[in-house]
């Protein structure tokens, strides 16, 4: 049977008929649908959590392997710096059962912090790397990445990207084969990573990455389609597509193992081509290392290593190249000026109150990776920092510590990514004597990735109810001993704690207690707001909240400024815009 | 359609419905007997942002993007969207949009405007421009939600895919009890003028 599947949708697929029986991941776009997927359709053959974190979600799936379960995890590209310190030895230790690592890379950094390219983590801890060209392939490679994984005791990185992860296409599906394997069995010499039996391990790395490259040579992954010699072009991933759309009549190398490189193959097959043109995505991975084999090539000098490549660029850099005639590039249109649309918060957001007010108490605010970052745009402006998961209190610690600013500096993260790995900062506050106020924006669902449950949400992926970590318990037993917690709707009451705490000298913690406004559920039975015309003076107060419900009217003031008005279908009635209104033109909807 | 595939660029914004057309689209090539890819990014865009989704459909797909300038058709669901990503069309291509507008927040700073004219503009550079007013059918046949389903059926006229598999796959992809309704949506779309 043939369906129309994401990339992300065909490799939970692939694990599923391959055997896989453990899944983890943490959210990122864009990996998230792996792990969604699989919960959905398979979650009776296949344990699927989200782990929380990706360090966590690796090592799991590490000891699940170890104990015989072919096991996925699947993570985002920065996501696998999270998890890099257990996966650099992990290379030596090798698995039980077969064990994928997915980085789903994100160039053009559509939702991304960065463009890294990930195959580097393949090469820098000298294990295999599989890139799957669509959807067909990121199913059938699931099947390769658990036989090599098994066959050379090794972790393989399989590496995707947004254009794989997200596209859709035909894929033909079959059945379940289970392969058998033992459960958990001591031998210390493979699992204690200790010095005396690292260093052997390490020997074995080096033997495995030379038979991995004897493998890279014969095996069917790496694919030679002859064709007019001029042009020889070796190419991976999504960039095959693109030069094959482009150059449908050259010879190609296709790389489905990115890493190692099968280095003779290369040699015959430039031996048999004019030229040897590299199209890669990203970085010069590939061409590099041809480079470095000795074997002339060319690539980024035409197709550049910034941002994700396409048709288009693909056949300029084939023009650049001499390859195409200037003849065959399509005749460029000119595009109109449309004024842009940046995602906002949306309407009912509890963030929007609590940067309302923040914006009250003139601090820096340091931020993290969540929906809150869209605050640091305008009109809100609120946020001034974002670097990676975890990382806001620890900048607004170090800022202050520095003593050079004279505005205090304020911390903003998410319930999701306080778990993640804003922990460790906090305790680093009350033990390094910070004095700074951190804000939890507790909204119960990880959001930006399109509301997954954590360990603060009581419920797991596979449908269990559990546990929920009490913010306010943990918060106190790091040794915070100021803790509030305030609904941010409520504008007077969340600036008059925000400045009681920030002006404590002792490290304090605020808490909002509002969910997300589209998970678990919209909120029912609101009542909504409407302006009223003609109390309405255009002074802007609304807009400068951010709602995408409030919108300029036709109607306008004296001056020629134009009112307000509100979308009712898009209103959640979380009565900010109320509050704002110095007018007191913005009124209840009478039903 | 140059090689025997079809480019159709849909178009609209977060929210709009846009990734579920381009999927019914390509499940009608589907069934059709053909080759098929769809791209689009989601994740922040969902925010209310632009949303784009790449449809490509003939004997064998490579690349799931649409090159620029070699769209056959784009579907817009919001008319300035439809002008923002006319420069993917191929001339002599076609311009479907809905004359929905959707103003975004950003208007209001007083730093953006929504462009005036939007169809007049479009009009000048697109002589096989169509735009439907989707809301009227959809307000007159009882749900504006239908808007989408009565798009297809303006898109349906532009390519060449059969009416009866159309109709097969809305029937099968339509939410619960609502298959009827929605493919004589799909039938009022495709005889709009």
């Amino acid at each position: 049977m043939e369906m129309l599947l994401s990339g992300n949708e065909a490799f939970a697929r692939g694990v599923y008929e391959h055997g896989g029986e453990f899944a983890s991941a943490y959210p990122g776009t864009p990996s998230t649908e792996i792990l969604e997927t699989l919960a959905r359709q398979c979650k009776a053959d296949v344990y699927c959590e989200w782990s929380i974190n990706e360090k966590v979600a690796l090592e799991v799936a590490v000891g699940a392997s170890w104990g015989g379960a072919r096991s996925i995890a699947a993570m985002k590209h920065v996501g696998v710096n999270v998890a890099a310190d257990p996966l650099m030895t992990l290379a030596y230790t090798g698995v039980g059962a077969g064990l994928i690592l997915v980085s789903a890379d994100d160039p053009s950094l559509h939702s991304s912090q960065n463009e890294q390219d990930n195959r580097f983590y393949g090469k820098f801890a000298s294990i295999p790397v599989l890139e799957p060209a669509d959807s067909q392939e990121s199913l059938d490679m699931v099947k390769d990445a658990f036989e090599i994984s098994e066959k050379f005791d090794t972790p393989v990185l399989f590496r995707v990207t947004t254009r794989i992860a997200h596209s859709k296409g035909l894929v033909k599906i079959g059945e379940r084969r289970t392969v058998e394997h033992a459960g958990f069995e001591k031998n210390i010499a493979k699992y204690v990573m200790m010095p005396v039996f690292a260093i052997v391990r390490h020997r074995m790395v080096i033997e495995r990455l030379e038979a991995l490259k004897r493998f890279a040579e014969t095996t069917p992954l790496n694919a030679v389609e002859m064709g007019d010699t001029k042009v020889g072009v070796i190419s991976g991933s999504v960039a095959y597509q693109y030069a094959k759309e482009v150059l449908p009549g050259a010879s190609f190398l296709k790389l489905g193992l990115g890493f190692p490189l099968p280095m003779n193959k290369i040699m015959d097959f430039a031996s048999k081509v004019d030229r040897l043109i590299v199209v890669e995505e990203l970085e010069p991975f590939y061409e590099e290392q041809i480079l470095a084999a000795g074997i002339p090539c060319e690539g980024k000098k035409f197709f550049s290593n910034f941002m994700e490549l396409n048709v288009e660029r693909v056949r300029e850099g084939f023009i650049a190249a001499g390859a195409l005639p200037k003849s065959s590039a399509l005749p460029k249109q000119a595009q109109e000026n449309v004024l842009p649309r940046p995602p906002a918060l949306c309407p009912g957001c509890p963030h929007r109150g609590l940067m309302m007010a923040l914006k009250k108490c003139g601090v820096n605010i340091t931020g993290d990776i969540g929906c809150y970052t869209l605050s640091a745009l305008p009109p809100l402006e609120t946020i001034d920092t974002c670097l990676c998961m975890g990382a806001s209190i620890n900048h607004a610690f170090g800022i202050e510590k520095a003593k050079k600013t004279k505005k205090k500096t304020v911390a903003v993260i998410g319930d999701s990514t306080f778990l993640h790995s804003g922990i460790t900062g906090l305790a680093n506050v009350v033990y390094n004597r910070g004095t700074q106020t951190t804000i939890i924006v507790d909204n119960r669902i990880t959001a930006m990735t399109g509301g997954q449950d954590h360990p603060g949400t009581s419920r797991t992926l596979m449908g269990e109810k559990t546990h929920a970590i009490d913010l306010v318990e943990l918060v106190k037993a790091l040794g915070v001993e100021h803790v509030r917690t305030v609904d941010p709707f409520k504008q007077e009451e969340t600036i008059a704690v925000l400045k009681e705490e920030i002006a404590r000298e002792a490290p304090s913690v605020v808490i909002t207690t509002k969910p997300c406004v589209l998970f678990p559920s919209k909120l029912k039975a609101v009542t909504k707001f409407h302006v009223i015309a003609e109390k309405c003076t255009a002074c802007g107060a609304c807009f400068r909240i951010g709602c995408p419900a409030i919108s300029a009217s036709s109607e306008k003031n004296e001056k020629g400024r134009a009112k307000s008005q509100i979308d009712l279908e898009l209103c959640t009635g979380c009565t900010l815009c109320f509050q704002v209104c110095p007018e007191e033109a913005i009124q209840e909807l009478k039903k | 359609m140059k090689d025997g595939t079809t480019n159709v660029l849909i178009v609209g914004v977060g929210g709009q419905g846009v990734l579920l057309a381009s999927e019914i689209l390509c499940e009608v090539a589907k069934v059709m007997g053909l080759d098929a890819k769809k791209s689009e990014v989601h994740g922040m865009s969902q925010r209310g942002g632009v949303v784009t989704s790449h449809v490509r459909f003939g004997k064998k797909v490579h690349s799931p993007l649409i090159e620029e300038g070699a769209a056959d058709v784009i579907l817009a669901f919001e008319i300035a969207e439809g002008l923002r990503w006319v420069h993917y069309l191929r001339p002599g291509g076609t311009l479907i949009a809905s004359d929905q507008r959707i103003v975004p927040p950003i208007a209001t700073t007083g730093k953006f405007a929504y462009p005036e004219k939007v169809e007049e503009t479009i009009k000048a550079r697109v002589p096989k421009t169509k735009v439907v007013n989707a809301f009227e059918i959809g307000k007159r046949l009882g749900n504006t939600r239908l808007v989408n389903t009565i798009l297809l059926g303006v898109l349906s006229r532009e390519i060449d895919l059969e009416e009866s598999k159309w109709l097969q796959v809305i029937e099968r992809m339509a939410p619960k009890g609502t298959g009827e309704i929605n493919k004589k949506a799909f039938t009022e779309g495709r005889a709009a003028k």
